[in-house]
């Protein structure tokens, strides 16, 4: 068992003569919110270095990948980042799409502005939430948990599911929107506001919050950039990147908003930006309802497209759609292609490789916090303990995120 | 800046490293030798602006004769374009520079290339596994581990896709 990695536990010989203290914060410490480690070098309360160890629930879903029908992988993106589901299932079926060369109407476009926004709101309501449980503030933890609750009524209501979503199909929707769903949403969204701006009076001007998040955890535009910084953390740091505006994907262009940006890069600026992200996306779902166009809820792709159910019974070529769907035998065009989205915590990307076979001949997941968390040391040294708790949660690192 | 123009450049200034370029995707996708991977992408990054390494993975063609490949994604903020570079070279020298000196970011992503594919990157800090266990002995994306059982008798492979 030599070999397990005991080099970087132990203190090493050139640090025996210093006052140094290891501390291992994880691999199941309540404050790492999920299953990674943190080994850190101390000096007292300062942090002198950190190493993080990643890879605890590394589930290969890249390999697993090769040998699945395209629609199969779509509930192996609901793994990844699991407080926002709908944002991957979306974002694959996209990739599928743009392979398939399948362009969506404007109902299925703003149906998914609809549940994406949701899935980042959710999203954003639990990372800044537990920032303030890890400052220290419980009681708005609390608040918007309910309000978590009711957009997993909605995904619930949606598509049956609530954490693991496996949202959508390729080419649209696998039902419509039924007026339940839409009461549901219109309820949620007239009540949020109050929600929101109740957990803001808690926290955005609280002296104690400001005093433990300002300069905490901070990156400069530079460094992040050079990080491959993506999502509401670039943002903090003051570059205005946001994949929806910069290539928008599912019609973002007709909409009108606004990316909120920091000066800083500090988890204070982290939060506030996630804030006005909630903001934004309340902003988008109240205009992608208003304008929710007539029409089907899916494409005519049936290759990929399951036929309804009445038809496999009743029509012969629905039957057989149905069957080879099913069975995974539809072939997929030779192709590569890269398409990403603005998930919860920065550019989502999915790198699709075809032979022209019945799975993809390679696939590869861009997962920002993966890519992003790699700066942790570079943001924690030489800061306290408790602040590097703080930035840990201010990044939302998200466990399945971070080792597909 | 156009793609046409990107291209010129980069046949102008590398004309010998350049293998191929490719306008049939979704992006602008170049080959280079592996020998010019660095000089390459630092160009792109000092001087055309590609400043944000969006993706590095790594790719197994076992048919090809250089079969192990990396393939970047690069992006340049400013004029919106993205840029795919691949290089290739062979299972039996699997060696390519490391990017980490231009981008931070291509630490861990370099390290999740070698743990599944086994590229060694040279000049690289801490090549070491990251996602799997130290002791595993494979590199589990190359396309000879399958990831079935591969002693099955009761399934047939052709009704499978693969």
């Amino acid at each position: 068992m030599e070999h397990l990695g005991k080099e970087h536990i132990l203190i090493r010989p050139e640090d025996y003569d210093k006052n140094f203290s290891t501390l291992n914060l994880g691999p199941t410490h309540p404050a790492t919110h999920g299953i990674f480690q943190n080994i850190l070098t101390m000096n007292g309360e300062t942090i002198i270095d950190a190493e993080q160890t990643v890879g605890y629930i590394h589930r290969a879903f890249e390999k697993l990948a090769e040998r699945r029908a395209f629609y199969q992988i779509t509930t192996l993106t609901d793994r990844l980042n699991y407080c926002s589901s709908p944002i991957n299932n979306i974002g694959w079926q996209m990739t599928v799409e743009k392979l398939l060369g399948v362009e969506t109407s404007k109902r299925i476009d703003y149906m998914r502005i609809i549940i994406m926004e949701l899935a980042r709101i959710s999203d954003h309501l639990i990372c800044n939430s537990v920032i303030g449980v890890d400052s220290g503030a419980l009681t708005g933890f609390v608040y918007v948990f309910q309000e978590r609750e009711k957009i997993y009524e909605i995904y619930e209501e949606i598509c049956g599911a609530r954490l693991t979503t496996n949202l959508g199909r390729i080419g649209g929707f696998e039902r419509d929107f039924t007026p339940a769903v839409i009461h549901k949403i219109k309820e949620f969204i007239a009540h949020l506001p109050k929600v929101i701006k109740q957990f803001e009076d808690l926290l955005l001007r609280n002296r104690i919050f400001m005093d433990r998040t300002i300069n905490v955890g901070g990156i400069t535009a530079d460094r992040a950039l050079n990080y491959g910084f993506t999502g509401p953390c670039l943002r903090a740091a003051g570059v205005d990147y946001d994949v929806r505006v910069m290539k928008p994907y599912s019609s973002y262009g007709d909409f009108d908003f606004t990316i909120p940006v920091g000066t800083q890069g500090d988890t204070y600026d982290r939060f506030c930006v996630r804030q006005e992200e909630i903001w934004q996306s309340i902003k988008l779902i109240n205009n992608a309802l208003e304008n929710l166009p007539e029409g089907s809820f899916h494409m005519e792709v049936p290759e990929f497209y399951l036929p309804a159910k009445e038809e496999v019974y009743s029509k012969m070529e629905s039957l057989i759609w149905h069957f080879k769907i099913v069975m995974g035998e539809m072939d997929v065009p030779v192709g590569e292609v890269y398409h990403s989205v603005e998930g919860g915590n920065g550019e989502l990307g999915f790198y699709l490789v075809s032979d022209g076979g019945r799975t993809p001949f390679r696939l590869h997941f861009r997962r920002p916090c993966f890519i992003y968390y790699q700066a942790f040391p570079e943001m924690v040294k030489g800061s306290f303990l408790s602040d590097a708790i703080l930035t840990m949660s201010s990044m939302n690192v998200i466990a399945g995120e971070l080792d597909a | 800046m156009e793609q046409p123009m990107i291209q010129n450049i980069l046949l102008d200034k590398f004309q010998h490293e350049v293998i191929n370029i490719d306008e049939s995707s979704d992006m602008l996708t170049v080959t280079v030798r592996k020998q010019a991977i660095v000089e390459v992408i630092g160009f792109l990054k000092e001087e055309l602006g590609y400043l944000f390494l969006t993706d590095l993975c790594g790719i197994h063609y076992p048919d090809q004769e250089l079969a192990l490949g990396v393939v970047y994604h690069l992006h340049n903020f400013q004029t919106n374009t993205r840029i795919r570079v691949k290089t290739f070279t062979s299972v039996a020298t699997p060696e390519i520079s490391t990017l980490t000196d231009l981008f931070s970011a291509a630490n861990w992503m370099e390290r999740e290339t070698y743990d599944f594919f086994g590229i060694i990157f040279t000049g690289h800090p801490n090549l070491i596994r990251i996602l799997n266990v130290e002791y595993l002995d494979y590199f589990p994306l190359r396309k000879e581990y399958p990831l079935e059982d591969q002693t099955r008798t009761d399934k047939d492979n052709r009704f499978f896709g693969r």
